[in-house]
């Protein structure tokens, strides 16, 4: 052997041997590199994960209760109100014509009582006069000095004033009901401009103002809204498939979309008894431990994580291991060289990815983790630490 | 016995080796073209193999979700789960977009799956980091071809996502890389297209008197909140119960639900047969030309490789050397350079086909149908030469 037939063999065989080393390593036959995990005994806390956004759990729409035309607006959006506070005034319109209208009938009817109290008066003396007048004639016709024709004229003119009198009573009482009548028409028309004037029902905050003043609303249309700032919670929608084990006072963790960092203590106030049919999620109300300082924006967007109680420990993967294959849920088992698929029952997971395995596997079984490729019973397969492609 | 090709090729094996060498990288870009092809039709077969299903019901008289668009109420899925053989069956929505990711953005397909667990269907199958999606909303699971990493916060339209998994080989039919996405937070992604997009649409609304009358407060909202709802979903992925076939599940859902259902022998016929059909042909237009060339090169290069060598043949003639050792020499050298040719060919292609962006799968079959057609062309190229080296006049070798 030569010096020129080493350097040919120098040349081909690290080449021959490069070649086997691709051919094998590299594409469909080569192994598959996968990472495994020891299966553990542990106890996971679930946890459920909803979004939600900031509500006011009373919030007043103030508006007029008749058509009509805002004539002032006297608060701005941010305000803080109390209960009671003019809020606003709707253009009254004719309403002083018509309470002094209603004023001067109040006093004609007023009138008209003490006329009626006159007449009855009056009446009342024509019949004293009468029933003496009655008497006196009696007693004449006894004593034989006045003629029985006399006697009925005066009897039946006694009569006649009697049920005057009555007419007169009758009509006392007509004047007066009018009075009551009058002075109770007044009263709704000073109620109803009473009620022009816009007041906060109860203390809040200002969170919207519809309309200015000089704009014509409809009934019921609000011109001013309120919140109770005190009264702030999240509505929480959750996936129905995580939902499991929801109820009311457990503890939340809220974090706003504006301060992602920061997380804010709550708890669960009620689930929903209806939930949403149409988006598949159950409803829930979380209310805020103490109200964060500044107020968070109504309608903001938030995340909800309610922390369930923790489970007993039970075998526990990570839900990366857990395949179907074949129709079946389970995972991959190392068994020396080759792997084994071990179907399995899972329990509850948390949002960490752990599983729970109720049946299947024991603790302390290796199982397949990451692969590079899906995984198949006759697959090669080789342990790495990290996937090549995964930075650490 | 001494080996006359052994020995020619120990006398200028510089020349030799590297005429290899050279022929082996003209049978790798064969062989990675090869590789492109077969990689978009696997691209084609991942995208099918990743979503997990046995049936895809799609709108009825559409060829989707992949090859056309489709559209489905989100609660059809309800009805498809009580029709007979349907073991599991979930929603699911693809839309090709950019996925914003810091300053720069990455072409990618969005999915958006039921969060029901793995092993549902349209869940990415094996993860190689991380962990699957957990949360209702806000998170992803991405191909690791995105180049995003665990941890790291990316940006579909309005809403931020973070990256808790990363999978591999989860790819579009166009070889776009997927993300995965809850199902709640796609449908508001397809439907939201930005918050610009969003005011525009709510001031072109409230223009509109028909919707904005003044004596019906509250209509417009009502307006609003119903252009910002979508209950869509592109297709519901089905897997069937064990014992029944595709077809049997799939005929009573054609029939009695009036969608349009795809077995899985059918997706695979529309997204090669239509889908990639074109772009395939096109590069195995490439191939076919490529190959031919190549075999053209070879069959040359050999035949210029013995003519080179034309007088010491004459020589060998002259000193009266068979013409079947002759031969022999000829055709061991050509199959010799063949060989050194493929192995170069191989691991050339084998060490830059990762680079390519999009995926080339370097299929064993192939290179033994390249090694196969490589021994031919040599051989062939070799009878050729050899009828040239036969034909020569030992009087050559003196008289020049």
């Amino acid at each position: 052997m030569n010096r020129r037939t080493w350097a040919l063999l120098g040349v081909l065989i690290p080449m021959l041997a490069l070649f086997i080393y691709v051919a094998l390593r590299s594409g469909p036959l080569a192994p598959v590199p996968v990472t495994s995990t020891t299966v553990e005994q542990l106890s996971i806390t679930p946890a459920l994960y909803g979004i939600g956004t900031v509500e006011a759990r009373y919030s007043h729409k103030i508006g007029p209760t008749t058509a009509g035309r805002v004539k002032g607006v006297y608060v701005q959006v941010g305000d803080r109100v109390t209960a009671g506070q003019l809020l606003g005034e709707m253009d009254p319109v004719d309403f002083e014509e018509r309470i002094a209208a209603q004023e001067a009938a109040q006093k004609r009817a007023a009138a008209g009582v003490r006329a009626a109290e006159a007449l009855v008066q009056e009446v009342t003396a024509r019949q004293d006069y009468a029933e003496s007048q009655a008497r006196r004639y009696e007693s004449l016709l006894r004593a034989g000095s006045a003629s029985n024709e006399t006697v009925e004229a005066k009897a039946q003119e006694l009569q006649v004033v009697t049920a005057n009198l009555a007419t007169a009573r009758a009509n006392l009482e007509v004047a007066r009901q009018e009075l009551v009548r009058v002075g109770a028409d007044r009263e709704v028309l000073i109620q109803q401009k009473a009620n022009l004037r816009l007041l906060a029902p109860a203390a809040g905050l200002v969170t919207v103002r519809n309309v200015d003043p000089g704009t014509t609303v409809v009934a019921g249309q609000p011109v001013v809204e309120l919140i109770d700032p005190a009264s702030l919670w999240v509505n929480v929608r959750f996936e129905q498939l995580r939902a499991t084990g929801l109820r009311p006072d457990l503890p939340a963790r809220i974090v706003l979309r504006s301060q992602a960092g920061r997380t804010i203590a709550g708890q669960v106030l009620r689930v929903e008894p209806v939930a949403d049919t149409v988006t598949e999620e159950t409803l829930a109300k979380v209310v805020f431990d103490t109200i964060p300082e500044p107020l968070p924006p109504v309608g903001e967007l938030v995340e909800v994580t309610v922390a369930l109680p923790a489970l007993p420990a039970a075998p526990v993967v990570p839900n990366a291991s857990v395949q179907r294959v074949g129709g079946r849920l389970g995972v991959w088992l190392i068994k020396g060289n080759s792997l084994q698929f071990a179907p399995i029952k899972m329990g509850a997971t948390d949002l960490d990815g752990r599983v729970q395995i109720l049946e299947g596997v024991e603790p302390g079984a290796q199982v397949v983790v990451y692969s590079g490729r899906s995984l198949g019973a006759h697959a090669r397969v080789k342990l790495v630490e990290r996937l090549p492609g995964v930075s650490p | 016995m001494i080996s006359l090709a052994g020995r020619d090729i120990l006398h200028s094996w510089g020349k030799f080796v590297f005429t290899g060498v050279g022929l082996g990288l003209l049978i790798g870009v064969t062989l990675t073209m090869a590789g492109v092809y077969r990689g978009m039709v696997d691209d084609g077969k991942a995208l099918l193999d990743n979503s997990g299903a046995d049936l895809w019901v799609v709108q009825k008289d559409t060829l989707g979700p992949y090859a056309e668009s489709s559209s489905l109420y989100d609660d059809v899925y309800r009805g498809i789960l009580g029709m007979p053989g349907v073991a599991r069956a979930a929603n699911v929505t693809y839309l090709t977009m950019q996925v914003r990711h810091g300053e720069t953005d990455v072409r990618s397909m969005v999915v958006g799956v039921v969060p029901g667990g793995p092993g549902e269907p349209g869940q990415p199958g094996y993860l190689i980091a991380g962990r699957q999606i957990t949360r209702g909303h806000y998170e992803a699971v991405a191909d690791v071809a995105t180049k995003f990493k665990l941890g790291e916060r990316i940006q579909i339209r309005r809403n931020i996502y973070t990256v808790v998994g990363l999978t591999r080989r989860m790819v579009s039919s166009s070889g776009d890389p997927m993300v995965f996405i809850a199902l709640k937070d796609a449908q508001a992604a397809q439907f939201l297209k930005d918050n610009d997009a969003i005011v525009h649409q709510r001031r072109r609304t409230s223009a509109n008197p028909t919707y904005n009358r003044p004596g019906v407060p509250g209509l417009l909202n009502s307006v609003i909140a119903s252009q910002s709802i979508n209950t869509s979903v592109n297709a519901v992925l089905v897997q069937i119960l064990p014992g029944f076939t595709p077809e049997e599940v799939a005929e009573p859902i054609r029939r009695w639900k009036r969608l349009q259902v795809y077995t899985r022998a059918q997706m695979e016929d529309l997204l090669i047969r239509k889908l990639i059909a074109t772009s395939a042909k096109q590069i195995g237009m490439f191939l076919v030309i490529l190959a031919i060339v190549s075999a053209a090169i070879v069959a040359f290069i050999i035949y210029t490789l013995t003519l080179g060598k034309i007088r010491e043949i004459a020589v060998l003639k002259l000193i009266g050397t068979k013409n079947r050792t002759i031969a022999g020499m000829i055709m061991q050298q050509a199959v010799g350079l063949g060989i050194i040719g493929f192995v170069v060919g191989k691991i050339a292609a084998t060490v830059w086909a990762p680079f390519f962006p999009k995926y080339v799968l370097l299929e064993p079959v192939d290179a033994a149908w390249g090694f196969f057609a490589l021994m031919v062309i040599c051989v062939l190229a070799s009878v050729l030469a050899i009828r040239a080296a036969l034909k020569v006049d030992p009087a050559e070798a003196i008289g020049g």
